[in-house]
C-alpha cells in the first residue's frame, strides 16, 4: 500500500538513506543540507539506523573518511553543498579514480563571495569533471527516489563510480510536499545490500591508490573514462527497474511537446517544473514549444539529446550557474559540445537565471521563448548569452 | 596492557616481516625501520592509510608494492580522515555482519602530521577511533625537496630556510606533537628512536593495545635531507638522544616517563657536525644561536623532568 | 617487462600482488657492498633490526647475511655493528 507522508526534500533524502541501510555517513553541517545530517544523526542516536555516524571536523574530512569507508566494503553516504563541496575537490577525483561508491545528496547552492546561502548549481558543475554521476531531482518525491537509485547504480558491479543527487537548496531542501514513501520490507527487493567488489581485505592484501607515472598514468585514466561511458546502459537500467518496482518511471531526458516543437528549452533542477507549466500555457495558444529536463547530468546523454532536439529550430539553454570567461555557461557548452558535428542542428543562446536562488517567475520563461522564437524566425542568435530576471 | 609481552632484547623481535624490500627509499632512510618494527609489533590483522610522502610514493610505484598488508593512500592531508573512515566501516560491519576489525595503522610524515594533517589528525584523535598513527618525522618536506615544516627544529638549513647571510635557517622551534595528541586525551603517545629499538617495539606493542588513538611520533634519519652519511644514520639518531635534542619519552594513562635518561648529555656540538643542514651553527656568527638551541634543549629537558616527576 | 593495456589493469589502479616490489631489484643502486665475517658475528641482530630494505636476512640462531639483490649499500650495518663483523667493500 502506498503511503504518502509530508516531508521537505533534506527529510526525504535522510529517510530514504535510513531505509537503505547505509553502514557509514561521515558528513560535516552546511546549509541547506543540515537537516539531513541531523534527521540522520538521530536515527543513529535513537537506534532506529544500525550505522556509523562519523562527526568529521570539515567536509574534506568528510569525503576522505567516506572513501575508506566505502573501500573496506561500507555502503557509504555523505551530504554537502557549496563551499563543503569546495573543500571536498581534491577528494571528488580521488574517490571516483579509486572507484568508490559513495552516494552524496547536494543541497545546491551559490558558491561564495559574496556569501549566499540559497540555489545556483555552482557546486553541481564543480563535479562535472571529476568523474562521479550526477542526478538532479526536480522535486521531493524525485529526491527520495533518486537516492535509492544513486546506491544502485553507484554500487552496481557494472558501474562502481560515487553517484551524486542534487536537489535545489531551499526550494527543495526545505520545501514541504507530499511523499510516496515505500515500506521498509520492501526496500532489500529494490537494493539489497551492498556487495562490494576488492574491498580492503586483511586475507587479501592490496595497494590501493598508489604511485602512477608515466607508464601507466594514461592507462588508467582511458580505463576510467571508458568505464563511465560503459556505465550508461546499466544506469538505464537501474532506471527501468526502479519503474517495476515503484511504478515511478525515470529517464535521462525528461521531455515535454518536444515532437514537434520549433524552439525548447534545456534546463537542470527544480525550475523544470515552472518551464513546463509555461510550455502548456503557451501550447494552449497553439505556439510550438517545449522543455527538456536532465535527471542525469553526467555522464551526459548525448545521443537521447541529439534525438529530441531534431527539427528545433532554436534552443535556450539554462543555466543557474556562470562559468566566467568561457565561451558559455557549464550546460550551455555541453548542449553546444554535444551537437557540435551534427547537421542541421538547432541555434543556440545561453540564458543565465535564478544565481543565488532568485526565483524564475513564469513571465521570465515567456521571455525566453519569446526571445527563442526570434532566433528560430530570424534565424541568428544576435546575443548568445542572455541574463534573466536581473536588474539592468 | 599488564598481559602486553614486553621484549628484553632485539632478539625477541619476531622475524616475519610484512614490508618487501624492492621499495624506493634512499638508502640509509630511518623511516622503513619503524614501518618494519610495527608491522610485527601489531597483532593479527592490520591496515596501513599512508599520507602522501616519501614512505608513500616510495613503497607503491606502480605496479609494484613493497606492502603485505591491506595499504592505502588516498591524499596528503587526510591520512587520519581516511583510516576514520574505515576504522568506522569495520565497525559497523562488525556489528552487521561480524566480521572481525583490523587494527589501523597510520604513518604519515612530518608535513603531513605536523603541519597540512593536523585537522584531520586532531578530528581522529578528538572522536577516538581505534587506530595508532605514527608520525615518521624527518624534519622537513623531503620528498618535494627538503622545506622547511613546523617539524624542523631551530636552526636547521632547509631549501625555504636557507643558512642566509641575514638568517641562518629556521629561527623556529618545533611543535610539540606529544603534547598536542595529549591535549585530545589519548590514552598512550610517546616519541620514539631507531637507535633504541627495544623501547620503539615495546612502545609499539603499548600503543597497539590500546582501543583508541595512539600517537607514536619517531625520529627519522633522513640522508638526503640532512647532508649526512647514510651509514651513520643511527649514529646520529643516538646522539640526538644523548645531547637531549631529542629526548625519548612517553605519556603512559597519565603517567609521563622518561624512557631514556640522559644524565650526562653530550654537547649539541657533536650532533650538528655530523649533518650539513646544522653545520653553519658552529660559525662563530651564529654563535648566538646556537647559544638560544642550548638554552631551548635545556628548558625542554626539564619540563619533561617535571612531567616524569622527577627534580631539575 | 611487457606493459599492458588499460583493458588488462584492474580497475582503480589498485595493486593486488602484495610485496610485488621483490622483482624491483634495488641491489644495483649500490657501490659499496657489506661483507659480514660469519666468525666475528655474535648474532646479536643489530644490522638487521637496523636495515631500511630490510635487505639483512635472518636466519636459524640469529645468523644474518645479506641478500645483495636489493641492498642499495648504505652501510648502517657496519657502522653499527659492535664488533665490527661487517666491512664495507667498494664494488667499483
Amino acid at each position: 500500500m502506498a503511503r504518502i507522508v509530508g516531508m521537505n526534500g533534506d527529510t526525504a533524502v535522510a529517510y530514504a538513506v535510513k531505509q537503505a541501510d547505509v553502514d557509514v555517513i561521515a558528513a560535516y553541517p552546511i546549509t541547506p543540507q543540515t537537516i539531513i545530517v541531523e534527521k540522520l544523526s538521530e536515527y543513529v542516536n535513537n537506534g532506529e539506523l544500525n550505522a556509523a555516524y562519523v562527526p568529521v571536523e570539515s567536509e574534506h574530512s568528510a569525503l576522505s573518511a567516506c572513501v575508506g569507508a566505502s573501500l573496506a566494503g561500507a555502503r557509504v553516504f555523505t551530504a554537502t553543498a557549496s563551499q563543503g563541496l569546495a573543500l571536498m575537490y581534491e577528494i571528488l577525483y580521488i574517490a571516483s579514480s579509486l572507484r568508490t561508491t559513495i552516494v552524496m545528496a547536494l543541497g545546491n547552492r551559490a558558491f561564495s563571495a559574496p556569501i549566499n546561502i540559497h540555489c545556483s548549481h555552482d557546486d553541481a558543475y564543480a563535479v562535472r569533471d571529476a568523474g562521479w554521476i550526477e542526478l538532479f531531482a526536480e522535486n521531493v518525491q524525485e529526491a527520495y527516489d533518486l537516492t535509492f537509485q544513486a546506491f544502485r547504480i553507484a554500487e552496481d558491479k557494472n558501474v562502481l563510480f560515487p553517484t551524486i543527487v542534487n536537489l535545489d537548496g531551499f526550494i527543495l531542501t526545505h520545501s514541504l510536499e507530499g511523499v510516496n514513501v515505500f515500506e521498509d520490507e520492501e526496500i532489500p527487493k529494490f537494493l539489497p545490500p551492498k556487495e562490494p567488489v576488492n574491498p580492503i581485505d586483511p586475507e587479501k592484501p592490496v595497494s590501493y591508490g598508489p604511485l602512477d607515472l608515466f607508464d601507466y598514468y594514461i592507462e588508467h585514466k582511458k580505463q576510467q573514462a571508458e568505464a563511465l561511458k560503459a556505465s550508461y546502459p546499466h544506469i538505464l537500467k537501474v532506471f527501468e527497474e526502479f519503474r517495476e518496482f515503484s511504478g515511478r518511471s525515470y529517464k535521462p531526458l525528461k521531455t515535454l511537446s518536444m515532437e514537434d516543437a520549433e524552439v525548447a528549452v534545456i534546463i537542470l533542477g527544480s525550475a523544470a517544473g515552472t518551464v513546463r507549466d509555461v510550455v502548456r500555457k503557451l501550447r494552449e495558444k497553439g505556439e510550438k514549444v517545449g522543455v527538456v529536463s536532465l535527471t542525469l547530468y553526467r555522464p551526459f546523454p548525448q545521443e537521447e539529446l541529439v534525438k529530441v532536439l531534431k527539427g528545433v529550430k532554436a534552443v535556450a539553454v539554462m543555466d543557474r550557474s556562470y562559468s566566467y570567461g568561457s565561451p558559455g555557461a557549464q550546460l550551455f557548452m555541453d548542449v553546444a559540445a554535444t551537437l557540435i558535428n551534427v547537421r542541421d542542428k538547432p541555434l543556440l543562446f545561453n540564458v543565465i537565471y535564478g544565481l543565488g536562488g532568485r526565483d524564475l517567475k513564469p513571465e521570465h520563461v515567456v521571455q525566453v521563448f519569446e526571445h527563442a522564437k526570434k532566433v528560430a524566425k530570424e534565424g541568428e542568435v544576435p546575443e548568445k548569452e542572455v541574463w534573466i530576471g536581473v536588474r539592468e | 596492557m599488564s598481559n602486553l609481552n614486553l621484549i628484553k632484547t632485539v632478539k625477541d623481535i619476531p622475524p616475519e616481516e610484512y614490508l618487501a624490500p624492492g621499495h624506493r627509499l634512499c638508502a640509509g632512510c630511518g623511516a622503513p625501520i619503524v614501518v618494519r618494527l610495527a608491522l610485527k609489533a601489531v597483532p593479527g590483522p592490520k591496515i596501513v592509510v599512508s599520507a602522501t610522502g616519501c614512505l608513500e610514493v616510495a613503497t607503491t610505484i606502480f605496479p609494484y608494492t613493497s606492502w603485505k598488508v591491506p595499504w592505502v593512500h588516498s591524499a596528503f592531508e587526510n591520512a587520519a580522515a581516511t583510516a576514520s573512515g574505515i576504522e568506522a566501516a569495520f565497525r559497523a560491519l562488525e556489528k552487521k555482519k561480524g566480521a572481525k576489525k583490523p587494527k589501523i595503522i597510520v604513518f604519515g610524515g612530518d608535513g603531513g602530521t605536523f603541519d597540512i594533517g593536523l585537522q584531520a589528525l586532531s578530528g581522529a584523535l578528538e572522536r577516538g577511533h581505534d587506530l595508532l598513527y605514527i608520525c615518521y618525522d624527518n624534519e622537513a618536506y623531503m620528498n618535494t625537496g627538503i622545506q622547511r615544516s613546523s617539524a624542523t627544529p631551530k636552526g636547521a638549513a632547509t631549501t625555504t630556510s636557507p643558512a642566509g647571510r641575514v638568517i641562518p635557517g629556521k629561527l623556529e622551534r618545533k611543535k610539540d606533537l606529544i603534547g598536542i595528541a595529549v591535549a585530545h586525551g589519548v590514552e598512550y603517545a610517546a616519541t620514539a628512536n631507531p637507535a633504541y629499538p627495544v623501547d620503539l617495539y615495546n612502545k609499539l606493542l603499548k600503543a597497539a593495545a590500546v582501543k583508541g588513538p595512539t600517537v607514536i611520533h619517531y625520529y627519522t634519519p633522513c640522508p638526503t635531507g640532512w647532508r649526512s652519511d647514510p651509514s651513520r644514520g643511527i649514529e646520529i639518531a643516538r646522539l640526538a638522544v644523548q645531547t637531549r635534542i631529542w629526548p625519548v619519552y612517553e605519556y603512559d594513562h597519565g603517567t609521563w616517563r622518561i624512557n631514556i635518561m640522559v644524565k650526562k648529555p653530550k654537547p649539541v656540538e657533536e650532533y650538528f657536525k655530523l649533518q650539513g643542514r646544522f653545520r653553519h651553527l658552529l660559525q662563530p656568527e651564529n654563535k648566538w644561536l646556537l647559544e638560544e638551541i642550548k638554552k631551548d634543549v635545556e628548558e625542554n629537558w626539564n619540563r619533561l623532568l617535571k612531567l616524569a616527576g622527577l627534580k631539575t | 617487462m611487457k606493459y599492458k593495456t588499460w583493458k588488462d589493469l584492474p580497475i582503480g589502479a589498485v595493486i593486488p600482488e602484495p610485496g610485488s616490489s621483490v622483482e624491483y631489484k634495488t641491489g644495483t643502486w649500490r657501490t659499496f657492498k657489506p661483507v659480514i665475517d660469519q666468525d666475528k658475528c655474535i648474532r646479536c641482530l643489530l644490522c638487521w633490526v637496523s636495515c631500511p630494505e630490510p635487505s639483512i636476512r635472518r636466519h636459524e640462531e640469529n645468523r644474518v647475511s645479506v641478500d645483495y639483490d636489493f641492498c642499495k649499500g648504505c652501510g648502517i650495518c657496519a657502522n653499527i655493528c659492535p664488533v665490527k663483523a661487517i666491512e664495507m667493500v667498494s664494488e667499483l
